[in-house]
């Protein structure tokens, strides 16, 4: 059981978390994952960490509710638990060190990149968040992104905030030179359409490019193989040999396939969890 | 005593058609009457040769003279001082090439049910009433478990008898590992497997579930901060093989580990109650021909496939699977073809299709003694199939050695240990 000491509503289906997990905490590194359960019988899913607190034994993940599982996270209140945490799973990122560093950020994918470009801007690195979302009440961490990072551009899809437009347009920019010029490095995490768009920019600009692949996962430890995607050609396990790949040569479509292998049955679960909740 | 020369007393078994509906226990164990029947049959030979297949050198003639004398508390301190998971062992060892093999009853009767009797003085031991005191360890080093499945609770139970403090660590959230997440409970149910883990724990055992060693956890702060003096890995191979084919990745191809813990972890069975989902169609295709494919092709028949197939590239004299799965599979309606080898998975729109494949003929033996299957020549056909469930076997799982620079392994994965087939020093 892990304790919720505290939650932020970031947008209406967003949620930050703060948990007392000292284990998970202490061994975490930026850009890897927890597995967590909510109740018995509830599906098993990964959350990117956020952030991490050492000292205080804290970690800080972010929920967006599409589902049942995460649905029933989001309703978790302060001094509540979670049932399962398990963690941290897979591998941190090797980013090269020098030259500018970019990362985009697509809805709670922001989230993700938090920690990240911490330990990348405290290891002296020049770093650039290039953060999308529908409109300006979704864009989610946008502070705390600022404070880290040296720029910090926000794009909306309706212009409420930033640049209109989306985030591989203001990258593309930043590759022509404007803001803070063109990256060296760029690290993609969020919807899958999105990581393919950016890896399709990055491709014909020649810059090196990783995305943080969530393929479906049970165990987290490579015992099951259902996270496998293919890279280069290659079958990997995206829990344990992940989540960080070489975005030129990740088999998107097949990613993005197996992604909705089951589009059905989490409907069916979310319209079974609506039944239940209504009649408890 | 006379010796009763007769054929080993059958398992009474659930009927096939109503078996195969649901996930419930398919064998429904002796009553007494059958066990004093079957250990009469057997024969006190002067050398009980039945120990030496037995790879925990249980005293087999002795439990079954005490169930023969009815003395059902004797046969089980008896079986239980040998066996911590005789519960287990006796519905899932292969008895028939172990110490059923070696009965001197064998080539004449058939073998004494030895497994079906340990089964019964284990069924007995839990229907006993239960000394909930939890046995203090008496001794002060701590002895930290890795992993949860059978011989990390084994290791588990021998040490805690001798007086350790013991800590199980489990990846997962519930403890077992294979027994729990890849044998189904109509094999096994979870009821038998939480039972033995209780009695573990009355043992003073602790379990900790939800911590990776060598990722919660690095192993080297075993030894050093948290003060355990030894560690036992036990992490399984829990790893699983696929064969490489075009098409492995479709959806709808599941390695069998997934699609077991799907069902037996996870539940799938019971979806939408329970939330993980598991996309079984009419046609399901298993690879291979161990017990974990009879698991899984059974499995795929409980959740409603019309026609589940064991497609395996050796014949049926090669299959691994323990004899009462391949027969209860068999009674239950799989369709077995032998000597085929899948060449490819075909696919639509990102969904399996089919199954291609060749049929094979046995050639001259192999570097593992078994005839060698060699392809016939244009023989390539395709089964339309929903589903491809890959049982082809699995590796040692690397997490803990990749987290461990110091910890030596084998080209296939295998820890390195000394001579004793023990201890790997660091």
């Amino acid at each position: 059981m892990v304790k919720i000491v505290e939650k932020r509503q970031l947008t209406p289906i967003t949620k930050l978390y703060r948990v007392e997990a000292p284990l998970i905490a202490k061994a975490a590194s930026a850009g890897q994952f927890v597995i967590v359960r909510v109740r018995e019988g509830g599906e098993r899913i990964p959350l990117t960490i956020t952030d991490y607190d050492r000292e205080k034994g804290l970690l800080t993940i972010v929920v967006q509710e599409v589902g049942a599982t995460t649905r029933r996270l989001g309703r978790l209140e302060e001094g509540e638990e979670i049932l399962d945490m398990v963690g941290p799973l897979g591998e941190a990122p090797e980013i090269p060190a020098g030259g500018h560093i970019v990362g985009v950020g697509g809805g709670y994918g922001s989230a993700a990149l938090l920690c990240l470009m911490r330990e990348l801007k405290d290891r002296g690195e020049k770093t650039t968040i290039i953060m999308g979302a529908r409109e300006k009440d979704l864009l989610i961490l946008s502070d705390e992104l600022g404070e880290i990072c040296d720029n910090v551009e926000i794009c909306t899809d309706d212009g409420s905030a930033g640049f209109k437009g989306f985030v591989t347009e203001r990258l593309q920019e930043l590759i022509d030179g404007a803001g803070p010029g063109r990256p060296d490095y760029v690290i993609a995490i969020g919807p899958m359409p999105m990581m393919r768009a950016v890896e399709k920019t990055t491709r014909a600009a020649g810059i090196a490019n990783t995305a943080s692949l969530d393929p479906l996962m049970i165990d987290g430890t490579g015992m099951c193989g259902g996270c496998r995607v293919t890279i280069g050609g290659e079958v990997k396990f995206a829990c344990v040999d992940g989540p960080f790949f070489d975005a030129h040569e990740v088999d998107f479509d097949e990613a993005v396939s197996r992604s909705k292998m089951y589009v059905k049955e989490e409907q069916q679960a979310a319209a079974c969890q609506r039944t239940t909740a209504g009649a408890s | 005593m006379p010796v009763k020369r007769t054929d080993k007393t059958p398992m009474p078994v659930r009927e096939p058609e109503m078996r195969a509906r649901d996930f419930d226990e398919v064998n429904e164990g002796y009553c007494f009457s059958h066990a004093m029947f079957e250990a009469e049959r057997c024969l006190r030979c002067q050398d009980p040769v039945c120990i030496d297949g037995c790879p925990v050198r249980v005293p087999i003639a002795d439990f079954m003279h005490a169930i023969a004398a009815g003395n059902m508390p004797k046969a089980s301190e008896i079986l239980r001082t040998a066996n911590p998971l005789a519960a287990i062992c006796g519905r899932v060892c292969p008895q028939e090439s172990q110490c059923e093999l070696k009965c001197h009853m064998t080539k004449r009767f058939g073998p004494v049910a030895i497994g079906h009797l340990e089964r019964f003085v284990s069924d007995w031991e839990m229907e006993q009433p239960v000394n909930e005191e939890v046995l203090e360890p008496w001794r002060d080093e701590k002895i930290a478990i890795v992993g949860s499945g059978p011989s990390g609770l084994v290791c588990a139970g021998e040490l805690a008898r001798m007086g350790y403090h013991v800590t199980v660590y489990e990846a997962l959230h519930a403890p077992g590992g294979v027994l729990r997440y890849g044998i189904p409970e109509f094999r096994l149910p979870n009821n038998i497997l939480d039972w033995e883990i209780d009695s573990l724990r009355r043992l003073g055992v602790e379990f900790i579930n939800n911590v990776i060693i060598g990722k919660t956890i690095q192993l080297e702060a075993l030894f050093g901060e948290m003060g355990y003096s030894a560690v036992f890995i036990g992490t399984g191979a829990g790893l699983p093989k696929f064969m490489g084919i075009p098409g492995e990745s479709l959806n709808g191809v599941y390695s069998a580990n997934e699609f077991l813990t799907r069902i037996n972890l996870m539940q799938a069975f019971e979806f939408p109650r329970a939330e993980t989902p598991l996309k079984v169609g009419k046609r399901v295709a298993v690879i291979g021909s161990g017990n974990t494919a009879m698991d899984a092709v059974r499995s795929a028949l409980r959740l409603g496939a019309e026609h589940a197939m064991v497609v395996y590239r050796r014949s049926e004299n090669e299959m691994t699977a323990r004899i009462e799965e391949y027969e209860h599979a068999i009674e239950e309606g799989v369709e077995f073809h032998w000597l085929t080898n899948p060449i490819e998975v075909l696919g639509e729109d990102g969904w399996v299709t089919g199954l291609k494949c060749m049929r094979m003929e046995l050639g001259e033996p192999d570097e593992s003694g078994r005839a060698r299957p060699v392809p016939i020549e244009g023989s390539e056909f395709v089964f339309p199939v929903d589903n491809v469930v890959l049982s082809i076997g699995t590796r040692p799982n690397p997490l803990l050695s990749k987290a461990t620079p110091g910890l030596k392994t084998h080209s296939w994965g295998g820890l390195l240990v000394d001579e004793r087939q023990v201890e790997q020093q660091q």
